[in-house]
């Protein structure tokens, strides 16, 4: 696992949940083919009403219309996120558009199993609310040795919490990868 | 310091003694279920990981329900179901319940309970947020996405951190104007969806073992909109009745110990809880049906795990006996079994089945339906700004269908109610 990740922020706002992150009629695709799999990333995020897609005033569209990826790789969230169903289609939509991480105030738990045992992203929390105080498409680099997320823009300096019990996990990329490397599987 | 029943529980699924919450465990898993949204990739994970030619670890253990996207035209959806069906063969493992079979159940969450595999003491998984539900059993029940399930799949086994617990206590008895629908949807209001987190929710008090198995199922199936990790009633007397007449299977009733330790605990009286609703586009926006009486409707949906069994139809029946809808009303009854029962069970002698047919609502085919919108051809899904009122358990945006909606969670009494006046109505216009 790389020790930094380097990408432009999406603002969202709280209690972001699986619906929005991939609404449930897209959830037919295959995952596992390549080409039909690319339509999760097109369509990760597209049930957000549009005044609050990238916060504070709105209307930042993620992904712009006919893309299957988008410019932004780093999601600046609130608390909750991932709320709702349990569609590993969730983390999962949001990797094939290219997210590498997630920093938030909080996450619901099935959402934080799915990013971390899936090995579709790293969900980091943050020690304070950071959704007024990094903007959409601001460069954002996230150290995980330091704790820190430092905004390139502009030099600010927050704190995120240590991943904890997990990193095992978050760092061998995923559970099947983690459970072969202890020898359990 | 004693145990809650979820410490119980987790610590005999682990081999251990006692556990601790925060601790990481691996639990052996009595039941993985999965349905026709997640099992193919799930079906896919494992297969990846543990070759095409691996066995399931307990072909005993596996249950599979299709009943998210059914009645469909969608080629994607039929393919997932074609998908399952393949593997039920490949596999050959019994608890398959095909679609346009005799064996086809409806509402994965119902039909576990129906099929004698929500059994008391043991430990649940499944590829759904809403597993929790089968908690009203005095199990551990809760969802986990397809990797998880995958790894289960090929080894029996999954870790957990264990939980803290929240109490809910409820002392009274349900006036006949409320169901356990307006208690969960109070609770939401006052912890809000993030107030459970990675926590148990133990319901207790001589109030919550005054309700039916249905009306428990609707607390626990909600726990999740808390974001909670289970949902959770000690079973009693009631809960064995029910479980022995539908499996052989021998189980263990656990309760939590007196000085067991809680997170924080809540006390309720049924008998001043108001008709309750959560307001757009949150489970936990509650109000009181009476501050939002008059909200014109363009639909309304009885249905869902959370709102679709034989006692949400029962409540209905009470409201729209020799009366008429006024606005579209859909009745989707959550499985086969309870769409059977509304042909048989009665209210002033005429079967629910008649009532809702006379009262003209559309009773649909049971499965998932509208409850989380699905292809463009599902029945009762939201389109353009409708206003719905439903019985179901989320209304984020888009839930139900159009991003533009808005929905209202109510009681199967409220939605009834309101589907007579085609306004929000308190039901105690109706039921005093």
């Amino acid at each position: 696992m790389n020790k930094k990740i380097i990408g432009k922020a999406y603002i969202l706002g709280d209690n972001i949940d699986t619906d929005q992150i991939i609404p449930a009629e897209h959830l037919v695709y295959s995952m596992s083919d390549t080409e039909e799999s690319k339509l999760y990333g097109k369509f990760a995020l597209s049930s957000v009403p549009p005044k609050q897609a990238g916060l504070p005033n709105g209307n930042i569209p993620f992904i712009e219309d006919g893309k299957f990826d988008s410019e932004f790789s780093i999601i600046i969230g609130g608390s909750n996120f991932g709320c709702g169903s349990s569609r590993e289609h969730a983390p999962y939509a949001l990797q094939k558009a290219g997210v590498k991480a997630i920093v938030a105030e909080s996450y619901a738990r099935i959402f934080y199993r799915n990013s971390v045992d899936g090995g579709y992203l790293v969900p980091i929390e943050s020690a304070e609310r950071l959704i007024d105080k990094i903007k959409t498409g601001d460069n954002i680099e996230i150290d995980f040795e330091n704790h820190t997320i430092k905004n390139l823009d502009n030099e600010d300096d927050f704190k995120i919490l240590p991943v904890g019990d997990l990193m095992p996990i978050v760092e061998a990329g995923g559970l099947f990868e983690y459970a072969r490397k202890s020898g359990m599987i | 310091m004693g145990q809650t029943i979820t410490e119980k529980i987790l610590a005999k699924s682990a081999g251990k003694t006692s556990v601790k919450p925060g601790e990481n465990i691996w639990l052996n898993v009595d039941v993985l279920m999965t349905h026709d949204v997640c099992g193919p990739p799930t079906i896919d994970i494992w297969k990846k990981e543990f070759g095409a030619d691996a066995k399931i670890w307990d072909k005993d253990k596996l249950v599979i329900f299709p009943d998210h996207y059914i009645f469909t035209a969608n080629k994607h959806a039929n393919r997932n179901v074609e998908l399952l069906r393949k593997f039920a063969k490949e596999q050959d493992f019994k608890n398959y319940y095909d679609v346009r079979t005799d064996r086809y159940k409806g509402v994965c969450h119902i039909a576990l309970a129906e099929e004698g595999f929500n059994v008391p003491g043991t430990v649940l998984f499944g590829t759904d947020s809403h597993t929790c539900t089968s908690g009203a059993f005095g199990m551990f029940a809760t969802g986990v996405g397809n990797t998880d399930a995958a790894f289960i799949l090929g080894t029996g086994k999954i870790w957990e951190k264990v939980p803290q617990s929240i109490k809910f206590t409820f002392t009274g008895k349900l006036p006949p104007y409320l169901t356990a629908k307006d208690l969960i949807l109070t609770i939401l209001g006052d912890i809000k969806t993030d107030g459970a987190t990675y926590r148990a929710m133990e319901f207790d008090g001589e109030g919550i073992f005054s309700l039916n198995i249905d009306e428990r199922m609707t607390l626990t199936n909600m726990a999740i909109e808390a974001g909670g990790i289970n949902g959770i009633i000690p079973a009693d007397d009631l809960t064995a009745e029910y479980v022995r007449v539908r499996t052989d299977k021998e189980f263990e009733i656990f309760r939590s110990d007196e000085d067991a330790g809680y997170f924080s605990k809540y006390r309720y009286n049924m008998n001043t809880i108001e008709p309750t609703v959560a307001k757009p586009h949150s489970p936990d926006n509650r109000d009181t049906v009476k501050n939002v009486e008059g909200v014109k409707l363009t639909k309304c949906y009885i249905g869902s795990c959370t709102g679709g069994k034989l006692t949400d139809f029962e409540y209905a029946a009470k409201i729209l006996f020799g009366k008429e809808v006024n606005v579209p009303t859909f009745v989707v009854p959550a499985s086969t079994q309870v769409a059977k029962d509304l042909e048989h069970t009665e209210y002033q002698g005429v079967t629910l089945k008649k009532i809702f047919e006379d009262a003209g609502c559309v009773i649909a085919q049971s499965s998932c339906a509208a409850c989380l919108g699905g292809p463009d051809d599902t029945i009762g899904r939201a389109v353009d700004r409708d206003v719905v009122i439903s019985t179901t358990n989320r209304n984020y945006p888009g839930r139900m269908g159009s991003k533009q909606s808005d929905v209202y969670l109510a009681s199967a009494l409220t939605v009834a109610a309101s589907a007579v006046t085609g306004v929000i109505t308190d039901p105690r216009n109706f039921i005093t």
